[in-house]
């Protein structure tokens, strides 16, 4: 990191480019990104208030979200989850690990035509419930299932 | 850092169809070197950004729990081949990575 940071300066040429980058905002970390980072939410410890500091609480619960996991995790650092919300005008899509150290996941908001489908891998570290929760036209609505890990996925 | 990220791009219907893979560590901060015995700092991708033709489509936080060397799949309806993906991500050290892939 450092080494590549000093290369960069030096192929900058002079510490004045630099300062223009940064006054273009080509520097600027983040700048493509909507929201600041939910620190709050990403470091709740308790599933209840990281669903809460998300803005996922009060949900109702609804078959209409489609989690495929599998039932058993021989490896907890790598679990595919994948999630579908079938429910009309979904805008975002939380995924929550609730026996996890930080039982949030991921939080993803859709636009202009994604479709409320993500595909990734979590680590988990036990057998724990995968709660996806959504939110469309205003309400929040989530499903679960449980996943059995036989080994942690954070070095247990 | 573009080799970090490796992207595809698929028709499925009239719905196109990306997979992302982006080589990161995902430290915790949770986590024990077993030589030093210290806490390994946290280095996690915590923003990603997806865009279609230069239009977000998909805004995203992500959380220390996302596996190693992250892989995410999504879905953008109405696009077409030669339509162009980009994906922009940042971890907790401000370090970026990016990528861009022509719908095939």
């Amino acid at each position: 990191m450092n080494q590549l940071r000093r290369a960069f300066l030096k192929n900058a040429g002079a510490v004045g480019t630099v300062a223009v980058a940064i006054a273009a905002g080509l520097l600027k970390p983040g700048a493509v990104f909507a929201a600041a980072w939910n620190s709050l939410a990403f470091t709740a410890k308790d599933p209840a208030e990281a669903i809460k500091n998300a803005g996922y609480s009060g949900a109702a619960e609804s078959s209409d979200i489609v989690i495929k996991a599998p039932d058993i995790a021989e490896n907890g650092a790598v679990v595919p989850i994948t999630a579908t919300s079938n429910i009309p005008g979904t805008t975002s899509m939380a995924i929550f690990v609730e026996k996890n150290p930080a039982p949030l996941i991921a939080d993803f908001a859709f636009s202009n035509g994604a479709e409320p489908y993500i595909s990734t891998r979590v680590k988990m570290a036990k057998t724990s419930i995968v709660r996806v929760s959504v939110k469309a036209g205003g309400k929040n609505y989530t499903s679960s299932r449980e996943v059995k890990v036989t080994i942690g996925g954070c070095g247990g | 850092m573009a080799e970090a990220m490796k992207m595809r791009a698929t028709m499925e219907g009239n719905v196109v169809d990306v997979k992302v893979l982006i080589q990161h560590p995902m430290e915790t901060g949770l986590m024990k070197d077993a030589k030093t015995d210290k806490l390994i700092p946290a280095h996690f991708i915590n923003q990603v950004v997806a865009t279609l033709n230069g239009k977000t489509v998909l805004d995203a936080q992500w959380g220390v729990g996302i596996a190693q060397n992250p892989f995410i799949g999504f879905r953008i309806k109405g696009a077409k081949p030669g339509d162009k993906v980009g994906v922009n991500a940042v971890d907790n050290l401000g370090t970026k990575f990016d990528g861009e892939v022509v719908v095939a």
